[in-house]
């Protein structure tokens, strides 16, 4: 455990070097914050409780998605991206000749950088938001709590998605492809363009039950209070399910890789 | 029970390959390793060269666990590299000359600290062992630089450090000289002959600089193309090439090449040409000869060269 804390610690740190990047990305976010809000109170003017948010738990989800792009790597990077080239390079033989799994120590450090980039680029056009337009607050410090710990989780399967993504460069050599897919999928399921609710019945069931639910979606749902009681234990259990069920399978690629495949370079 | 034991070692690889007149690209096997056998004892230094693409660093790799033998069997310390990869890892050091272990964004000292978690590293054992060899490499007033910042050769020293500071009984050193200018050379050599001969820790050395396997291995194995063409004593090495002395003479004025009894010569530059005779025959009667019959201006007398051994045995026909 120390170990992986270290680990964690030496990626936040890493991260925190680059204050020119985080500011601009923190511009960026509160610009794409406002733009949304605007288009969001145009839907909502003329669809009051559309997907059965009102006005206000939808400008509040604009920053909620706006604090989650980078917390969460809905568009991929993060510490799989460190692996994939690695495994190009063929500098993944450190990795692997050490006495520690490659699957925890990876994930230590995207939770380090997850929290750098929740403390940057999550609070701080929140906090921008909030100022700029009326938002909604969770009720209670329990549902702050429970939003607290769904974010780690939702880092999590974000995480997994993305190592799968990379390992496959294990086989590839490659993994602009699986990457590419991933970011599709996560341009129509993270619910980051289009609030996951209101879509069309059938395909909102099929987007909810997907992986990328766990992005935005139920953790908005529980900030927002749209989940209550046994809810609310619901959504945690169903993001914690696809964070063991992902983590799982990168664990047995990960041991298919180690056993059959070819590291590069002399 | 040797620490190290390989019999009949095979790796192939399937690359696939454009030829010239087919569409899709042809599998082909490259045969990496093949038929390695050798043992190797606690406490050895042994040289591990070859030629470029012979197969070393993909032996290495099959030692270290890293890479799965297509066929045959490796035992180190007991065990199965490839499928006691983890609990081998505890035991044994690797140093890569190509790439490091190092993290470039850490200081040097905050990089043995994460080494000291991940080996979990004895904590007094650890600092012991990172002021031995932090004074032993001079590394000193380099303990807080991050590692971008070291020069090669004190990255290199930077990641022996990091290869044993949980006690390894076998390091492995896949060309640890590479890049490295002479005095770094020369104290990276002694500091390897006291841990073997302090620890007793097993070096298995592979390099292109003969002078690294001249200062520190008794024994070498020379492969080429994946097979196993020599396997003794280095001087065993120098009677194997059947190695030859070489009379360099200096003419007054240029001549044809010179003919002298017991010896032949190999090569001439304008005054200046090259003999060469046996090693086991006297120096004496061929001087002598070229004095009485030549305008000698300077001569020089060269001790057999181990490269040249090297480059001959390689370029020897290989049976089967
Ligand atoms: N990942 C790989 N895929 C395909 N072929 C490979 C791979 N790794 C090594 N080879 C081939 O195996 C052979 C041995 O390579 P290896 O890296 O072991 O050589 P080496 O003896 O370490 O050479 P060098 O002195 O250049 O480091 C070479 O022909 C190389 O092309
Ligand atoms: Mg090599």
């Amino acid at each position: 455990m120390p170990l992986h804390v270290a680990v964690a610690t030496r990626a936040f740190k890493r991260y925190s070097t680059y204050v020119g990047a985080t500011l601009a990305g923190i511009f960026t976010n509160c610009v794409f914050g406002v733009i949304m809000c605007f288009v969001y109170l145009e839907v909502w003017g003329a669809n009051p409780d559309a997907g059965g948010y009102d006005a206000g738990d939808a400008v509040t989800y604009v920053w909620l998605g706006q604090a989650m792009i980078m917390t969460v790597a809905v568009w991929g990077g993060g510490s799989p991206d460190d692996l994939a080239e690695r495994i190009r390079t063929g500098d993944v033989v450190i990795d692997l000749y050490r006495p520690v799994g490659i699957l925890g120590w990876y994930l230590a450090a995207d939770l380090g950088r997850a929290a750098y980039h929740l403390l940057t680029r999550g609070l701080a056009p929140t906090l921008v938001g909030g100022l700029l337009f009326d938002l909604h607050y969770p009720a209670d410090a329990l549902t702050w709590l429970v939003f607290l710990a769904a974010i780690p989780i939702a880092v999590t399967v974000s995480f997994a998605l993305r190592m799968l993504a990379s390992l496959a460069a294990f086989w590839l050599l490659d993994d602009v492809g699986p990457r590419m897919l991933l970011g599709f999928a996560a341009l129509f399921f993270s619910g980051l363009t289009v609030p996951l609710v209101i879509l069309p019945d059938g395909l909102r069931e099929l987007a909810m039950a997907l992986p990328w639910a766990t992005f935005l979606q139920v953790p908005a749902d529980i900030w927002l209070g749209k989940r209550t009681g046994l809810e609310v234990v619901g959504g945690l259990a169903f993001m914690a399910g696809w964070a063991i069920v992902l983590l799982a399978t990168c664990a047995y690629v990960l041991h298919r890789a180690e056993r059959r495949v070819v590291v590069q370079g002399g | 029970m040797s620490l190290i034991e390989v019999a009949d070692l095979r790796r192939t690889f399937t690359v696939r390959r454009r030829v010239e007149g087919e569409r899709r690209k042809q599998r082909t096997e490259v045969e990496a390793v093949r038929d390695l056998t050798f043992a190797i004892d606690a406490g050895e230094m042994v040289g591990y060269i070859g030629p470029n693409g012979a197969g070393k660093s993909t032996t290495v790799k099959m030692l270290t666990g890293i890479l799965v033998p297509t066929s045959g069997r490796i035992s180190v310390a007991g065990v199965d590299p490839s499928r006691h990869r983890t609990a081998l890892a505890r035991r044994i050091g690797v140093v890569f000359g190509q790439r490091t272990s190092l993290w470039w964004d850490l200081p040097l000292h905050d990089s043995f600290d994460l080494l000291q978690k991940i080996y979990r590293t004895d904590p007094a054992r650890h600092r012991a062992n990172l002021a031995e060899f932090v004074e032993l490499l001079d590394l000193g007033s380099l303990l807080d630089t991050p590692v971008r910042q070291l020069s090669l050769g004190q990255r290199m020293r930077g990641d022996i450090v990091a290869a044993l500071l949980h006690d390894p009984e076998i390091l492995y050193l896949d060309e640890p000289t590479i890049g490295l200018d002479v005095v770094s050379k020369g104290r990276l050599r002694e500091f390897l002959r006291a841990l073997n001969r302090d620890r007793g820790t097993t070096l298995m050395l592979t390099t292109h600089d003969l002078q690294d396997i001249e200062a520190l291995c008794d024994r070498v194995i020379v492969i080429d193309h994946g097979t196993q063409v020599y396997d003794g004593t280095l001087a065993g090495l120098h009677e194997q090439g059947g190695s030859h002395r070489t009379v360099v003479v200096d003419l007054v004025d240029e001549a044809p090449p010179i003919e002298v009894p017991g010896a032949v010569t190999r090569r001439v530059e304008g005054p200046r040409q090259w003999l060469s005779f046996p090693t086991d025959a006297s120096a004496a009667p061929i001087v002598a000869a070229l004095a009485s019959s030549y305008d000698v201006a300077d001569l020089s007398i060269q001790e057999p060269d181990i490269e040249e051994v090297i480059r001959e045995l390689y370029s020897r026909p290989r049976s089967g």
